[in-house]
């Protein structure tokens, strides 16, 4: 049985999977999920490794094809939403070693205004600064990338999807491998987005500070198993279900 | 020394095209394809030898440039359309299938080389000078397509830079925002076919990948910035292509493309040693610092 706590409108959720199936040619890795973040909410996508977390996000983004469903961000497709969105894709999902600076990554974020051949300008290196102020780097703009910290990439990678100034925040593992005061870093960003308004989701790893960072939970095993409030689909039965016999007494 | 109209035209010709090539080569290496190139260059000789043969079959002479040229960019294209397609469609990785058209279409190429010098029609002479350039006995009307050429692909790299870089950075993320990462490669697949048709006479076909690969290698050295990196294999580029063509003008039976080639070793090998934060001497000096302080 499926939790729903939600209202299944997918017109008013500012990020919504509906029967999302995935396979990489052999068994789907994601199959028929539905998926409704309720407006500013702080969601935790979670689940056992393999559960098909990231892969979810990236299908919805059109990163990977996908064999069936639709995402919608405030009930339009995706890809007519892309301004209002911004995706936060795994550090080690790029070479580190590229040539560019801290900022050079920052101003990523700007190309969608920028366009092809817009000369930056004073005020756009500007608000690029003052994003990576926010994550605490701005002493790191002119670092080339390869020569920070994991944690100090995963800032400035977070830095570029706050330049874009979206409603929806997406991060796949932001906390995966990071420092503590890496973790606080961004945990302390992304609060005061959700202060904000603005909705934010994160496949998320340790279970452990579920209910310190998050208000809603989405626990999936290749299909749904259980989405809601932290209190009502947080609990030691979604998470025997998702994670089967392996994990004993985390949600305490 | 007094320098012609002509010649002049062919420095300036090949000093845009060594431009564009480190320019667009950056963005090659960058995006990890470099070795692509090879197989693009190689699989102009079937189109360039099959041109020729249209051209005389035509009762012309053969040796329209622009024709050749367009041959060349036809054998290329499929040549590129085949890597893509084993890469794709089978479970060759792309290596091995740059290797399997690399051969394929340079061997078929040769093939009808050899067939065009049994052939009594036609001026087959200089065809061979597709294999490893030459800039002796060049019309005006060459250098000319060649500059121009070199100049328009210049104007599409520098428009497209923003896109190049963010496809070769993070893909992921360019598709997040907006940008269609397969279209960016097509289209950068496209800048590098144009660069090797548009060298072929110039550099030839064997060395053409050199302009593009070692004036980034070397650009790296000197800096942390993908677009200051394309100027500097630009401007190393342009001083090989230049550079290589004066001296093969200067010295008689001299290939251009080897020369081309190894002044842009010499900015590389330089490079290598001498870069103030990547070079083999400012490794040297901070190993010995460190010991140093070991030591202590």
């Amino acid at each position: 049985m499926l939790m729903r706590t939600e209202p299944e409108d997918v017109s008013a959720s500012p990020f919504a999977v509906r029967g999302l199936t995935v396979g990489y040619g052999g068994d789907p890795v994601v199959q028929g999920v539905d998926l409704t973040v309720p407006d500013g909410a702080m969601l935790a996508i979670i689940g056992p490794n393999g559960a098909g977390k990231s892969t979810l996000l990236k299908a919805s983004l059109g990163l990977v094809p996908r064999m069936a469903g639709t995402a919608t961000v405030f009930g339009q497709p995706v890809a007519r939403q892309r301004a209002r969105i911004a995706y936060v894709p795994q550090r080690a999902s790029v070479d580190w070693d590229f040539p560019a600076r801290a900022i050079d990554v920052v101003m990523m974020g700007l190309y969608r205004d920028l366009g092809l051949l817009r000369p930056v300008r004073a005020r756009h290196l500007d608000r690029a600064r003052d994003c990576l102020a926010r994550v605490g780097m701005e002493d790191f703009a002119s670092r080339q990338i390869g020569q920070l910290s994991g944690g100090q990439q995963q800032r400035v990678f977070l830095a570029r999807a706050l330049a874009q100034d979206a409603e929806v925040y997406l991060l796949d593992e932001p906390f995966a491998g990071v420092d503590a005061a890496t973790e606080a870093a961004i945990i302390a960003v992304l609060k005061l987005l959700r202060d904000q308004g603005r909705t934010v989701v994160c496949v998320h790893h340790d279970l452990s500070t579920v209910r310190d960072y998050f208000t809603h939970v989405f626990l999936m095993n290749r299909t749904a198993v259980a989405q809601g409030p932290v209190a009502e689909a947080f609990t030691q039965e979604t998470l025997q279900r998702a994670y089967g016999g392996r994990l004993a007494f985390a949600a305490g | 020394m007094e320098l012609g109209y002509n010649a002049l035209l062919v420095l300036t010709g090949a000093g845009l095209l060594g431009f564009t090539g480190g320019a667009t080569g950056t963005f090659l290496v960058l995006r990890k394809r470099a070795l692509l190139s090879d197989a693009i260059s190689h699989a102009t000789l079937p189109g360039v030898a099959l041109a020729f043969m249209a051209m005389v079959a035509l009762g012309g002479e053969g040796r329209n440039l622009f024709g050749l040229m367009l041959g060349a960019a036809l054998s290329a294209g499929i040549g590129l359309a085949v890597v893509q397609w084993l890469t794709g469609r089978t479970r060759l990785a792309e290596d091995a299938a740059i290797g399997a058209v690399l051969s394929v279409f340079f061997g078929a190429g040769v093939v009808l080389l050899t067939v065009i010098q049994t052939m009594t029609a036609g001026r087959q002479a200089g065809l061979e000078a597709f294999l490893l350039g030459s800039t002796a006995g060049m019309l005006r009307s060459e250098a000319e397509i060649i500059a121009a050429g070199g100049a328009l692909c210049l104007l599409a790299v520098a428009g497209l830079r923003r896109l190049l870089v963010l496809a070769a950075f993070d893909p992921g993320y360019a598709e997040s925002i907006g940008m269609n990462p397969r279209r960016i490669d097509a289209a950068l697949m496209m800048l590098v076919l144009a660069v090797v048709v548009v060298g072929l006479k110039i550099v030839g076909l064997v060395l053409i990948v050199a302009l593009l690969i070692i004036p980034p290698v070397a650009a790296r050295f000197w800096t942390d910035r993908a677009g200051v990196m394309a100027v500097i294999a630009g401007l190393t580029g342009a001083a090989a292509g230049a550079g290589g063509a004066l001296i093969s003008a200067l010295v008689p039976g001299v290939p251009t493309g080897p020369v081309i080639v190894l002044l842009a070793a010499g900015a590389f090998v330089l490079s290598m040693i001498f870069s103030p934060k990547r070079g083999v001497l400012a490794a040297l000096a901070r190993r010995r610092r460190w010991r140093a302080e070991v030591m202590e």
